[in-house]
């Protein structure tokens, strides 16, 4: 069990390797040559002008000066935040379409043994289609895509895409935890003449959560990722994949622009993490190992 | 708890095997006889020990009785319907080498997770549990989880829970093969007192000759190769009143442990015996 204190130790070691990060960082645009360490016409280490490497102090000052210069416009922070917001929405919505399709993947392949031989491979597979190549395909899908009422809009395109990054991990953690009771316990069960659907309840699922949390964390992970890259691919506005490529643009006169952006995808990362880990501390007594007689 | 209802009419024997066998076929052709051709009754209330060396089919038998397994030839009937029927009605209560308690689930709720399965309410849940917590000591642990007990105190719950129904058989596969020596003795002596509160007949899978006969009112010595039954010994050491710790002691439990060691190590190879413990 962790207690308070190694809570904070936790925290604590955390600060220093970020801080370590920026000391070599600080360190090496102090050092390293202007033009880079270049080993036989191949630059290894980059340049380390201001525009190259701009100072940490000018990134976060950065984030507390308008966006533009144009009147009225936002502080910085303030844009980024709403952006981050809006990618761990749809992130978000992403990663509860994985979770849903991860599961009752893992589910079928447990009931049937024929259907994990059947759909494995296709799961692992999916994997191997880059994002880029799919997101326009979802895109126009979608469009075509009205019932009534309802109508397709673009972050659901990447919130799909973002999900289908997501269930990779969750439908294969799934099944390895749904999987993992031991045979002693599955006869237990069979000798109460419980059927499957009370072994899952009363066994399998209980069971795989310790193979679950992991595969949820990771889930999330992807799940951001794939909404920041397919962001950009679809062309969605409002969240942090389109600012990143546009302020990318501006690092030629603004260096510290496009690290803006950055900072917020390391926040939205670290907020969906933060969730899940929320989610494994209510699943707590689940974790307890089993100890042999 | 009131007994059940279905308590076993008096000419139903607790557990009927009439010639049982059973062949494992573990590549396309070879084949495994675990068990052949056996027989065996049990007697409501009875005390009944598989004994063997290893690979005698002692646990196969077990399984076959618990319907965990289906024989290939043979009939198996307990309290007079088919192994399938029993398991479903309920009328075992099973435990095996390894406690095999729900890691989750505190002592109490894993006591309580055949009852539950079984859709006993709330309350009569409770009452049941608390009373089966008595029966095995453990009334301070029960909601403790079980990472935090002993291997033999884990036993115990395990023992509890296969006694959750108010089962009129108890299938035990070697349950205190995993202790030390001391445990075991005293889990021996507790079973013995469980048995007599609770009038279960018992079929008891064990390695150990001096666990078989202490605890036995009939110990079956089967030989490997195929399994199969060598013979019944019918042990006599008194009723639970006076099998306590200096009956260890005494001839009578002498002359049993000789007995069925006999049995074990006579014709007509004395090396299929390997794998008992002579304890």
């Amino acid at each position: 069990m962790t207690t308070g204190s190694s809570w904070w130790r936790r925290i604590g070691f955390g600060l220093l390797g970020v801080a370590l990060l920026a000391g070599v960082w600080e360190l090496y645009t102090f050092l390293g040559p202007a033009e880079g360490v270049v080993v036989g016409g191949v630059t290894v280490l980059p340049r380390t002008t201001d525009l190259a490497m701009p100072h940490i102090w000018v990134m976060f000052e950065r984030l507390f000066e308008p966006v533009t210069s144009a009147a009225g416009s936002p502080p910085m922070w303030s844009a980024v935040l709403q952006a981050s917001a809006f990618t761990l929405g749809v992130a978000g919505v992403g990663w509860l379409v994985a979770v849903v399709v991860g599961m009752l993947l893992a589910l079928l392949m447990q009931r049937f043994r024929s259907a994990e031989q059947a759909v494995l491979p296709w799961i692992i597979l999916s994997q191997t289609v880059p994002l880029i190549a799919i997101a326009p395909l979802v895109r126009r899908w979608g469009s075509a895509l009205e019932i009534g009422e309802f109508s397709w809009e673009n972050w659901m395109s990447v919130a799909l895409i973002a999900s289908y990054l997501a269930f990779f991990p969750i439908s294969i953690g799934a099944l390895r935890g749904l999987e993992s009771p031991d045979t002693n316990h599955v006869e237990l069960l069979h000798s109460y003449a419980a059927g499957w659907w009370r072994t899952l309840l009363r066994l399998r699922l209980p069971a795989s959560v310790p193979y679950l949390l992991p595969a949820l964390r990771l889930a999330a992970a992807s799940a951001v990722i794939g909404t920041v890259v397919a962001e950009v691919s679809i062309g969605l506005r409002g969240g942090l994949g389109r600012m990143v490529v546009e302020f990318a643009a501006a690092a030629g006169g603004d260096p510290g622009k496009p690290w803006a952006p950055i900072f917020g995808a390391v926040l939205v990362g670290l907020l969906a993490a933060g969730l899940v880990s929320l989610i494994g501390l209510t699943l707590r007594r689940f974790r307890r190992a089993e100890v042999p007689a | 708890m009131t007994r059940k209802d279905s308590l076993p009419v008096t000419d139903a024997h607790a557990v009927n095997v009439t010639g049982v066998s059973r062949i494992f076929s573990i590549k396309k052709k070879a084949a495994v006889t675990a068990l052949e051709s056996v027989d065996l009754t049990v007697a409501p209330g009875e005390f009944v020990s598989l004994i063997g060396p290893s690979g005698c089919g002692k646990s196969t038998l077990l399984r076959l009785i618990a319907d965990l397994d289906q024989p290939s030839a043979g009939t198996i009937e307990v309290f007079g319907k088919t192994a399938r029927k029993a398991r479903i009605d309920q009328d075992y209560g099973i435990a095996f080498q390894q406690a095999g308690l729900l890691p989750w689930r505190t002592v109490r709720a894993n006591i309580e997770l055949p009852l539950e399965l079984h859709k006993v309410g709330t309350a009569e849940r409770r009452s049941r549990s608390t009373e089966l917590l008595e029966l095995v000591g453990l009334v301070d642990f029960g909601d403790n989880y079980p990472d935090q007990l002993s291997g033999g105190m884990q036993q115990r719950v395990a023992i509890a829970r296969a006694l959750a129904e108010s089962p009129n058989l108890l299938l035990m596969d070697e349950p205190f093969g995993a202790l030390d020596e001391m445990t075991r003795e005293r889990m021996q002596n507790e079973l013995i007192r469980i048995c007599a509160d609770t009038r279960a007949a018992v079929v008891f899978v064990t390695h150990s000759i001096p666990e078989a006969v202490f605890l036995s009112d009939r110990v079956v010595v089967m030989s490997p190769r195929p399994g199969r039954i060598r013979s019944v010994l019918p042990i006599r050491l008194g009723g639970p009143d006076d099998r306590s710790e200096h009956i260890r002691e005494d001839t009578a439990f002498f002359d049993g442990v000789s007995a069925v060691r006999e049995s074990l190590h006579g014709t007509p190879d004395s090396g299929n015996a390997r794998g008992v413990d002579i304890r």
